[in-house]
């Protein structure tokens, strides 16, 4: 935690931004698990309190963004005050993009479901989510208890989920060669589990924003890209 | 053609009931034990009169006795106790953190807030956490006292009942799909047998004994289910004890010597000679060790031989342990996914080996369970090397043992 200021309300004004990110971190969580569960059990209804759910994130990254300057222009904080806030800024846009992307998997679940599909399209996925949960999961629970040593853990899980996500891809692929009607239902499975991919990368984003916030120093700069499916074709491997 | 269906529904019908007497019906039982108990329902009294000393009780020694994680928290939802049982299942937070940064759900924050604007009556939501592992509570929020500006959170773990309904429905979606197989085969050798193959001791013997492999694949898959879903309906505790984990290892090798040379495989180790600490369940880790020296020289066996080594860098830096072998080794898009529950990298080479498709995920239910994670490294051609990653033990906690 923070020395105290002279000026208690300064405090009150920076906890206010760290609840204002936790709620939507909380809702972040939330919209990415149950996109996921309303995909899996072709559950339209969940589908749509997900879609509805989006306009909170976007209201409260607006919000942080417009206290963040508000505070800036009243206190000029510096040092780590500063990187507090700017971190706070930047935190909320990683969250509201993980919500667009929760949202994005939320509608295509008709699409995908529109017609029974068989189980083994979505284990790869859930498993994949499994992994991006966890990831997003743990970067918040660092930024809550500012305990970044477990802060390298984050990066190898975001080289598993690349890997995990290249699998995936090849898996599908599979099932569109083996069955042309899989084709629609694997395409948007094929963009949900890029979302998630994505998300992995927003959660690493933002343990790198965290790292920032507490040490005042940048991350190392080693992000080994493991996702090869730009390398991968349709032809059946020798 | 109807009969074969009979039959087959009945032995499956069969095998369903002796699962349910031996698995699900004491699951139950023990559930419905938990709840008639209810122990902390209510954690904070109002104090009796008396010469009993009730009067002077400290609020956190009563806090530090309930079982269940408790928080104690004030107006501004900063948190000012925790609890072991808290520390325990939520890790440990600093005195003055924010409740709502530690629990982020939407209606967490709605729960505290309600609690924290004052009101009267106890608030209670369920609260359930996905990952690592999925576990589900009651959550109650109540002030303490009258005008004292404390609060109380208190968790009661229903994990169980959820995890219960969720295995259910796990269970029959992957049992069903998998007996399916052996029980199509036995029952597809039972009509040869009955019919066309009646008279011929040749083809007879032949089948019985392609029956015989298969009755026992069933029974080695409901051993390895039955023995995933044990280890998913304990509760989410960290193993507490601590474990020589280079000896325990050793001992595993020793008692695998003999299947290693039924493959040709020669296991060779390289151990530090001074112990090195691992927390953890000693029965769940020779689980562990079993399962990838199973693999290692099922799969790997090829290669002739097992490199199983341990190190760690120094007191403070990660245990690692690898089992490697040299054999075909495993292509890169498999990884990831080798501890999905039935994923099989080919399926010929695992069922020849009497491989179930269930051994990597329960290494991984039970690493997961102990702060430690697994990690593989495969090259085709080249063998493949899992490793486990261990959490350090603290070096204050190593003497005592906890």
């Amino acid at each position: 935690m923070q020395t105290q200021h002279t000026m208690r309300s300064f405090d009150d004004e920076l906890k206010y931004l760290a609840d204002q990110i936790a709620a939507m971190g909380g809702y972040a969580e939330r919209m990415v698990a149950e996109s996921i569960e309303a995909l899996i059990q072709s559950n339209a209804g969940l589908a749509r309190k997900v879609v509805a759910d989006d306009v909170f994130l976007d209201e409260k990254e607006r919000e942080i963004g417009e206290r963040s300057v508000i505070i800036i222009g009243k206190r000029q904080p510096v040092a780590d005050d500063l990187r507090e806030i700017v971190g706070a800024i930047r935190i909320s846009s990683d969250l509201e993009r993980i919500g667009d992307l929760g949202k994005n998997i939320a509608k295509r679940v008709v699409a995908v479901t529109e017609g029974r599909q068989p189980m083994r399209l979505f284990r790869g996925l859930e498993a994949l989510a499994g992994l991006a949960l966890t990831q997003l999961k743990e970067v918040l629970d660092i930024y809550a208890s500012r305990s970044i040593e477990r802060i390298g853990f984050v990066r190898d899980r975001d080289e598993e989920i690349d890997a995990m996500y290249t699998s995936l891809f090849r898996e599908l692929l599979t099932y569109m060669m083996e069955d042309p009607r899989n084709i629609t239902a694997c395409t948007h499975l094929l963009f949900c589990a890029k979302n998630i991919e994505r998300i992995g990368d927003h959660a690493t984003n933002i343990a790198e924003t965290v790292h920032h916030i507490v040490t005042g120093r940048q991350m190392p700069l080693e992000r080994p890209k493991e996702d090869e499916s730009h390398k991968i074709v349709a032809a059946p491997e020798g | 053609m109807n009969a074969t269906e009979n039959e087959r529904r009945q032995t499956a019908q069969g095998i369903w009931q002796r699962l349910r007497d031996v698995l699900i019906t004491p699951l139950v039982r023990g559930v419905a034990r938990l709840f008639s108990s209810e122990p902390g329902a209510r954690p904070v009294e109002p104090a009796s009169t008396g010469d009993s000393g009730i009067d002077s009780l400290p609020a956190v020694f009563l806090a530090a006795a309930v079982l269940d994680p408790l928080y104690i928290f004030d107006r501004n939802a900063e948190i000012l106790y925790a609890n072991e049982a808290a520390d325990r299942a939520f890790g440990p937070v600093a005195t003055g953190a924010s409740l709502r940064l530690k629990f982020r759900a939407p209606e967490m924050h709605a729960l505290v807030n309600t609690a924290a604007a004052g009101s009267e009556e106890p608030v209670a939501i369920n609260y359930a956490e996905r990952v690592p592992v999925e576990r589900a509570y009651r959550v109650v929020a109540s002030r303490i006292g009258n005008d004292t500006g404390l609060f109380v959170l208190l968790f009661k773990d229903q994990s169980e009942a959820r995890r219960i309904d969720r295995m259910r429905a796990d269970f029959i979606a992957n049992a069903s799909h998998e007996l399916r197989t052996p029980l199509a085969s036995i029952a597809g050798f039972i009509e040869t047998l009955r019919g066309p193959a009646r008279d011929d001791a040749v083809a007879r013997e032949n089948f019985l004994q392609i029956m015989h492999n298969q009755t026992q694949r069933m029974a080695r898959l409901i051993d390895d289910l039955l023995s995933l879903s044990r280890l998913e309906m304990k509760p989410y505790l960290k193993p507490g004890g601590q474990v020589d984990i280079a000896r325990l290892v050793e001992g595993v090798i020793e008692a695998m010597r003999h299947l290693a040379g039924e493959s040709g495989v020669v296991i060779e180790s390289a151990f530090p000679a001074k112990p090195i600490l691992v927390a953890g369940n000693p029965d769940e880790l020779v689980q562990v060790f079993e399962n990838l020296l199973e693999n290692a020289c099922k799969y790997g066996g090829s290669g002739g031989r097992v490199l199983v080594s341990a190190e760690q860098a120094s007191p403070l830096d990660e245990v690692r342990l690898t089992v490697r072998d040299f054999g075909p080794g495993i292509a890169e898009e498999h990884i990831p996914r080798i501890t999905e529950r039935f994923y099989r990298v080919d399926v010929e080479t695992s069922r020849a080996q009497k491989g179930t498709g269930l051994g990597l995920s329960i290494v991984k239910h039970i690493l997961t369970r102990h702060d430690a994670r697994l990690s593989v490294k495969s090259k085709p051609g080249k063998g493949a090397a899992f490793t486990v990653h261990f959490p350090p033990v603290p070096p204050a906690v190593q003497s005592s043992g906890q």
